[in-house]
Formats: structure tokens, C-alpha cells, sequence
């Protein structure tokens, strides 16, 4: 009790120490504690973001915008690294020689050397090694896309093709969740049917089949009845049998409005065939997108005919009329294809070097913890758990998947979630890339901007700390639901 | 029965007298052959893994061979490597240019230090060599235990020099704790003479250390060339902080795990909030506070060096990683061992140090070992604050006009490094785990 009594005296005397200090540390700078800084403008860009985001946005929106980009490519790591780390630490074991000699030298590598080292070395193949944009022009070109011209590895990043919802999109999510329900669903039926009858129905094949037939019959019936039609192209001062190539001789690069949907961007693709540059203004409702063409700020309009009949006749001031041209209504789910324009790939979605490269980076270096956390976990169920099983009488695959599994698994789950964990930390290692993490964004450039180091540190503090003990919560709980019930 | 059975031997005419010469088995089963049948060729899928295996290490090494062995190695600059190349290679391989490492390896490994000087960290390295041998190696001679007890003033010594004298002040505060325990225990009582150890050296150094080192240094000035912190750079700072990391957080780590483990509701909470708020934020925004925040918690115009910052913080956010492996070790101890203790008469202090701490630690060893590993690993982030490591090295070459463009020839020096320290760690820790293996468990 007495050291019990002294340690609080001591601790609590520390803590007025320190708090005492910064107090007068403050009012000796002239600073106060508080957080309306959030609320102030940010005035800084950052090139990749998630949610909508521009420099006259709040430094709290700015910190938003980071913390997904930290929570993106923790998320795209955790998965990568459980991925390579599975593989790996299978293969280590394999009982082919060479095969396993070469994880080990994969495994022992990529622990013994800083990761920051690897996220820089990843970054500088990235930049240096990968050709340039321009490198893709012209007949003969030094470089070429891959994957049947669908993605294009630059020095300026890796462009992916991107999805875009059409119409009908909405059908297929919901076709997709009724699915994901109705496989659950089963699940539980053939549960209980084994149970009480011991009859074992073929989960796997009637769960993947639901997964995929439903909704493959959805995009396919939608595809087949709305790809062939044909959306008008509505011009400003265009006049009747114009088609689009003789409208863009005298506006070069128009600016197409148009609702959020795969037929704008089959007009921007139809545009760039014919060495067009268009930029897509995103309207939500038909009365915006008659404002848009009445003040002028795009001269291409693409909607639905039906709709477009009363936009022609609505719009005032400005003459519109329907191009020779018309443009594929899209299917509920196309694929934008990064294409080349000018100097640089426009469409399709781009992948920084700096995300790629801490990707990777994050993703091998803690995959090669995985493959060991892995090992150890098949390893820790004995040989006699394979015989006994096999005694009984089931076959291999039931004997990995009931016997082995569930025990390989209690030992690999909390030594795993603690990597996702160090990788989720880890990712403040974004500062060596340019990466615009919660770190750089909150604790970077909104604390040079404001002078609230106090403050900014707190909160980036209490992020990393929130994110921790929640996913160490979520283990506890997954712990205490496997545990050996003993006695 | 032997009898009857060699006197039927004897009597039955057909039984073969001599042994028949041992015959070798048939090529397909010995040997090479055998080995790459089982080990490469078991089966079809095998068969593919080792040939996509084989294709991949050819890949690798075809790629990377040549350029390795290629490399240049007497330059002054990138350019003028580019042009030995030209004229030894012809235009149009690609080629190391190793130069940059025989130009630059003293910056990579000392820093800034003073080239002359180069004998004072050569020096406490071999020192740390010796004063770790009796704590790695149970047959090194015990006496050695001296130079790691004295080890940790003279390689501050050695590395910062100046007065001899502070070092050796700072060391009396050491002497004056464990005299105070020793000898004032029967007169004060065991909390009380814990405490004074603790109170009166800490009063000590904060008022005394400097005003006494000041007066024996006026009295009788020896010591050698002052070099300071920021002198220190390259792979000489990583082992700075990684070792003084990796010393004072064992002891640290320990104390806040049997905090942890204890019943003392204050301590035991103090200890996981600590524990649980450093370990749940990156070291790098730790490291961040102690160059950006440190200065609004200590008293108004204290200011000191970035070095001490870092290390105080890697050392914190080390121990509070080594107390959850310690804390494993202790909580896989059967309970029985605690009670055994108990039953002895031990007090807490003995039964931890005699029953409970070498078997929890023993248990805990590679956990201890992997923290160290990434400890040292994690050393690289200084970087970020401003201090030069081997990394902020590798950037500072890269900028300069003759290094321009260079990359892979620094990280690959670095990393071999790195490799180097962590993997003989992993490997002595596997050693000592196996050592120690005495069956229990």
C-alpha cells in the first residue's frame, strides 16, 4: 500500500510537472490550445484522395482526405501481404528443395533490412526504371501497354482501367447482395441439414455458383437489351447532320456534360479516337445540366433521348440540336481504358509511384513476417492430429480443412493481426515517398501551415492509438471466441 | 538355442560360408540422382515448381551477375565511371559503378567524424566486443564482467571525448546508488533505502555532476578532442542508438512488465496505459514529438541535443515492446512456479530474481531478440528528424554533382550492412535458444 501511495504521489507530481511546463511553455510563445484550426481553409492540394477534397477545403477535411489514404494502402497491404506471406510460408515448407531454399532467402532478406530501405529502392525502380509516357507515342513506340493495352507502367505511375456504373448498375449491387445473403442463407441450411441428418451437401460448389451465375445473368440480360442503344449527342450551334468530327473541327476539346455514367465516357472515348481532348463536367440532375449548357460551360451534352427531347425544347438563349453521331448507352458496368493524350495517359485510374512503391514495399517485407508466422502455425499441429484424423476415416481435404485448419489457425491469427497492425503503423513511412498519409497531411503540412504542433500531434497521436487498440479489440474478442476451453 | 542353431549352420552343405561383396544400390537410387528425385522431380507439380525455381534464379542472376561483377571500381565521379565503362565495355551495358563505395564508405560508416579520429569508435567497438562476450557467451572469463560494467563511460568517453572527468562524475552517481542500497538496507529499511538509492543520485546528477566535473577538470585537466553530436553520422550513429536502445530498454521493458503483472492496482495501470499508448503509435511520429514537442514539456529553456532526444524515445518505444514479450514469458510460467516461490519464503524482489525472471526470460528470448532486430532496423527513421544516417548519407551523396544518379550501388552497400547485424542477431538468438533447451518444455 505505502509503494503504492508513493508511486501515485510520484506520478501525479510528473504529470503536473509536464503539464506545468507546457502551460508556461505556451503563454511564454503565445499560444493557446485549441482546435480551431480544423476549421480554417488548408490551402494545400493533394494529388490523391478519395473523397472530394480542393485547397479550399478545412484542414479537417484535409485530415479526412489522409486518413484514408493511410487506411487505402493499409487495407491494399494487409491484403497483398496475407497473400505473398500464405504462399511464402507454404512453399517453405514444400518438400521440393530449391523451392524452399528460395522463400528462406526471400523470408530472411526481407526481415534482416529496414523497410525503409525497400519502400526507397521500390520507389527508385518506380521512377527510374519504367518508361515515360511520351515513350508510348508514335508507330514504332520505345514502350507499349500491357494486358491487352489496358494498363500502362509509367514513370509517373501505373494506369489501370477504372470502373464506371451505367445504368442498371444498381440492379447488379443489389442482384449481388441478395446473392452474398441467399449463400449465407445456404450455409446455415446445410449446417443444420448435416446436423440432423448427417447428409453433407456441396457448399463450396452452390456458394460459388451463386456467387457468380446471378449476377453474370443480370449484367448479361441488362447488356443484351440497353447496349445497343443510342444516346444523341446534343451540340450547341450545331446544325442538323452534323456528325461530331466536322462539330470538333471548329470546337476543338469540348467539354461534355453529362450525368455520371458509362455513356459520357463512351463519348470521351469516341472523341479521343478521333484526337480529341474532352473533359467530362459532372451534372447530377437534367435541370443542372440545362443551367451548364445555358452559361456555357460545356458545348456536348449526352442523355437519354427522351430526356433530351424536353432539353432541346427546355434550354434557352442557346441553340441545341442532336449531332449525326450517337453514342452507345454502356453497359451497367465498363472498364475505362487509360488512353494517351498528348504527354500524359488520360481515363482509366491512376496509381501513383508513390502508393505503388510503399504498396509493394509494405506488402513484401511484412509478407515475409507472414510466411513465417504461417510456418510456425502449420508446424504447431502434430503429426499425430493427421493420423488420428486419418484413422477415422476422412479424407485429406476434410482433414486439412476440419482438423489441421482450425488449429493451424489459433496459432497464426494473433501474431498475424499484430502484423496488420506494424503494417498499418508502418505506413508512416509515406513521408519517404511523398505519399499523402494522415502523417503527411495532418501531422505534416496542416502543422507548418498553422504552428499547432501540440494540437496536430495530439490528434495524429490519437488516430494511430484509436486504429491500434481497435483492431487489437477485435483480437481479443477473436481470441477469447477460439480459445481451448479447458477445465 | 545359439548352439543348435550354428551347429545346423555347420552341418547344412547349402548355406553360402562367405559374405557375398557388398553391391552398390542402382545409380537411380543413390546419389545425386536419388537426392534430386526426392528433393526436385517427386512428382509432376514438383517437377514444374523447380523448373520455374530454376528459371527464376537464372532470371535474377542473369540480370544482376554481370552488373555485379562488371562493376568499376576506381572513380572519382559518375561520369567518369560512365566512361571507363564505354571504353572496358563498349556503349550500352550496364554496369555497377562500385566506385561510389571506395569514394564514400567513410561518410557511409563514420559520418562527419574526424578522419584522424577514426581509432576512437574503431576502438569502442572492439571494447563493446569484449564487454558484450561475457553476457553472450556463458564461457567467457567472468572477470571480463568489468569492462561491461565501465564499458558504457568510456565509449561515451571515446566517441563524444572532452574531460575524461564527466563520464567518470556521472559514473560515481552509479556507485553512490549501490553503496546506498548496500549498506544503508539494515539502518533505513528495504523501501526506504530503495528509494534514497533512487532520490540521492538523481539529486546528484542534476546539481552536482557539473560543478564537480568542472573542479576536477580545473584541478587536472586530461581528456582528449571534443567531437560533437552532429559530427556522428553514418552506420557509427545507428549502432549508437541501436545499442544504447537496445541496453537500457531491457531493464525498462522488464520493470514495466512485472508493473504489468503486478497486483499494485496504480502500478499495474499506469504500466499498460504506457505500454498501450506507445505501442499503439508509429515510432515515427514518436520521433516527431521529441524533435517538434519535447521542448513545451521540459522547464522554459532547456534545450539539448537531438541525439539524446532520439535515443531517450527509441529507447521508451523499445521497452514498451520488450514488456509484451516479457510479459508473454512471465504469463507462460505455470503457476506453480510463483507459488513454489511463495512457499520458500522468497521475498518479491528474490523469488523475481531467482525463480521467476530466468525461466520467463529464457521463454521470451527470441521475442527480445526479433524487438532488437527491429530496433536496430528501425534506427534508419532518424532520418526524418534530421539526423544522418546511413539512409540520410545515401541521400547526401546522391546530391552532390559527382554522385549524381547513382542508387543501387549505395542501398545495396547499406542493406548488406544492415543484413549483416540483424541476420548474426537472428542466428545468435537461435543458438541461444537451442542452448538452453534443457527439455521442460
Amino acid at each position: 500500500m505505502t509503494i503504492q501511495v508513493i508511486a501515485l504521489i510520484l506520478i501525479m507530481g510528473g504529470i503536473y510537472w509536464l503539464a506545468r511546463n507546457t502551460v508556461q511553455n505556451l503563454s511564454e510563445l503565445g499560444k493557446d490550445f485549441d482546435f480551431g484550426f480544423l476549421s480554417q481553409r488548408a490551402g494545400y492540394d493533394i494529388n490523391q484522395r478519395l473523397v472530394e477534397y480542393t485547397n479550399d477545403s478545412t484542414h479537417a477535411r484535409a485530415a479526412l482526405v489522409g486518413i484514408l489514404n493511410t487506411l487505402l494502402v493499409a487495407f491494399l497491404g494487409c491484403l497483398m501481404a496475407t497473400i505473398l506471406g500464405v504462399i511464402a510460408g507454404v512453399l517453405r515448407l514444400s518438400k521440393n528443395w530449391i523451392v524452399g531454399r528460395l522463400m528462406t532467402v526471400y523470408v530472411e532478406g526481407f526481415r534482416n533490412v529496414p523497410l525503409l530501405l525497400w519502400i526507397i529502392a521500390i520507389f527508385a525502380v518506380m521512377t527510374e526504371a519504367t518508361p515515360q509516357p511520351r515513350d508510348f507515342r508514335g508507330d514504332d513506340p520505345d514502350a507499349s501497354m500491357i494486358l491487352g493495352e489496358s494498363v500502362a507502367i509509367t514513370n509517373r505511375g501505373i494506369f489501370v482501367p477504372s470502373p464506371v456504373w451505367g445504368d442498371g448498375a444498381m440492379l447488379l449491387v443489389l442482384t449481388f447482395v441478395a446473392s452474398l445473403v441467399a449463400i449465407f442463407l445456404f450455409r446455415r441450411f446445410a449446417h443444420k441439414r448435416q446436423e440432423a441428418t448427417g447428409e453433407i451437401l456441396p457448399v463450396l460448389w452452390v456458394s460459388l455458383g451463386l456467387f457468380i451465375v446471378p449476377t453474370l445473368l443480370v449484367y448479361l440480360a441488362y447488356s443484351a437489351t440497353g447496349a445497343r442503344d443510342q444516346f444523341p449527342v446534343l451540340a450547341v450551334g450545331a446544325e442538323q447532320g452534323m456528325t461530331l468530327e466536322e462539330f470538333t473541327d471548329e470546337n476543338r476539346n469540348p467539354a461534355i456534360c453529362a450525368l455520371p455514367r458509362t455513356a459520357a465516357v463512351n463519348l470521351s472515348t469516341d472523341l479521343r479516337a478521333i484526337g480529341q481532348r474532352a473533359s467530362i463536367v459532372p451534372v447530377e440532375t437534367p435541370a443542372d445540366l440545362q443551367s451548364n449548357i445555358e452559361s456555357g460551360e460545356c458545348v456536348l451534352a449526352v442523355i437519354s433521348p427522351e430526356a433530351g427531347e424536353t432539353l432541346v425544347a427546355g434550354v434557352e438563349g442557346v441553340a441545341l440540336a442532336p449531332l449525326e453521331d450517337t453514342v452507345d448507352r454502356g453497359r451497367p458496368l465498363q472498364f475505362e481504358r487509360p488512353q494517351l493524350a498528348g504527354f500524359n495517359f488520360e481515363g482509366g485510374l491512376q496509381l501513383r509511384n508513390s502508393l505503388i512503391a510503399l504498396w509493394f514495399a509494405l506488402s513484401l517485407y511484412t509478407g515475409a513476417f507472414i510466411a513465417e508466422i504461417v510456418r510456425a502455425g502449420i508446424l504447431a499441429v502434430s503429426h499425430g492430429q493427421t493420423e488420428a484424423a486419418g484413422a477415422l476415416g476422412m479424407r485429406s481435404n476434410r482433414i486439412m480443412n476440419l482438423v489441421v485448419l482450425p488449429q493451424a489457425l489459433r496459432v497464426i491469427i494473433p501474431p498475424l493481426i499484430s502484423q496488420y497492425l506494424n503494417l498499418t503503423k508502418n505506413s508512416s513511412l509515406a513521408i519517404a515517398v511523398g505519399y499523402m498519409d494522415v502523417r503527411a497531411t495532418l501531422g505534416g503540412i496542416t502543422i507548418n501551415q498553422t504552428g499547432r504542433e501540440l494540437e496536430g500531434m495530439l490528434l495524429l497521436g490519437l488516430f494511430y492509438l484509436i486504429t491500434s487498440l481497435a483492431i487489437a479489440g477485435v483480437m481479443n474478442i477473436y481470441n477469447a471466441s477460439v480459445k481451448l476451453k479447458e477445465r | 538355442m545359439s548352439d543348435t542353431h550354428s551347429e545346423s549352420a555347420l552341418h547344412t552343405a547349402y548355406v553360402r560360408k562367405e559374405m557375398l561383396p557388398e553391391r552398390d544400390p542402382p545409380t537411380s537410387q543413390k546419389g545425386a540422382v536419388l537426392w534430386m528425385r526426392e528433393n526436385l522431380f517427386s512428382s509432376i507439380p514438383n517437377a514444374i515448381m523447380t523448373v520455374v525455381s530454376l528459371y527464376v534464379i537464372y532470371y535474377i542472376l542473369a540480370g544482376i551477375g554481370p552488373w555485379m561483377i562488371g562493376g568499376i571500381w576506381d572513380a572519382e565521379s559518375l561520369t567518369e565511371c560512365r566512361a571507363i565503362r564505354d571504353e572496358l565495355y563498349g556503349h550500352g551495358r550496364e554496369v555497377a559503378c562500385w566506385a561510389v563505395i571506395t569514394d564514400r564508405w567513410h561518410q557511409l560508416l563514420f559520418g562527419f567524424y574526424p578522419q584522424d579520429l577514426y581509432w576512437r569508435p574503431i576502438l569502442t567497438l572492439a571494447l563493446f566486443g569484449v564487454a558484450v562476450a561475457p553476457v553472450l557467451f556463458e564461457n567467457a572469463p567472468r572477470p571480463l564482467l568489468i569492462v561491461t560494467a565501465i564499458f558504457p563511460f568510456v565509449a561515451y568517453f571515446l566517441l563524444w571525448g572532452g574531460s575524461v572527468w564527466g563520464p567518470a562524475a556521472v559514473a560515481v552517481g552509479f556507485i553512490l546508488a549501490w553503496a546506498i542500497l548496500t549498506y544503508t538496507q539494515d539502518i533505513l529499511g528495504s523501501l526506504a533505502a530503495t528509494l534514497a538509492a533512487i532520490v540521492v543520485p538523481l539529486l546528484y546528477w542534476l546539481y552536482l555532476v557539473g560543478p564537480v566535473a568542472g573542479w576536477l577538470h580545473g584541478l587536472a585537466p586530461i581528456g582528449i578532442e571534443a567531437v560533437g553530436s552532429d559530427e556522428i553520422g553514418g552506420f557509427l550513429l545507428a549502432l549508437v542508438i541501436g545499442g544504447t536502445g537496445i541496453i537500457l530498454s531491457l531493464p525498462i521493458g522488464i520493470l514495466l512488465a512485472l508493473g504489468r503483472q503486478s497486483d499494485l492496482f496504480i502500478i499495474n495501470k499506469c504500466s499498460v496505459i504506457f505500454i498501450e499508448v506507445i505501442r499503439g503509435v508509429p515510432l515515427i511520429v514518436w520521433l516527431f514529438t521529441a524533435s517538434l514537442l519535447l521542448n513545451y514539456f521540459l522547464p522554459p529553456g532547456t534545450n539539448f541535443d537531438l541525439m539524446l532526444r532520439v535515443i531517450i524515445m527509441v529507447t521508451l518505444f523499445a521497452s514498451a515492446y520488450i514488456a509484451e514479450v516479457v510479459r508473454g514469458g512471465l504469463a507462460a510460467l505455470p503457476r506453480g512456479q510463483y507459488e513454489g516461490a511463495d512457499s520458500l519464503g522468497l521475498n518479491y524482489w528474490q523469488s523475481m530474481q531467482l525463480i521467476v525472471l530466468p525461466q520467463a526470460l529464457k521463454i521470451s528470448i527470441p521475442g527480445i531478440v526479433s524487438t532488437f532486430i527491429g530496433l536496430f532496423k528501425d534506427t534508419t527513421l532518424v532520418v526524418f528528424v534530421g539526423l544522418s544516417d546511413p539512409i540520410g548519407f545515401s541521400n547526401l551523396i546522391r546530391a552532390t554533382s559527382e554522385w549524381n544518379g547513382i542508387y543501387w550501388e549505395l542501398f545495396i552497400f547499406i542493406g548488406i550492412c544492415f543484413w549483416i547485424f540483424c541476420f548474426s542477431m537472428s542466428r545468435y538468438s537461435q543458438w541461444l535458444e537451442r542452448k538452453l533447451n534443457t527439455g521442460h518444455r
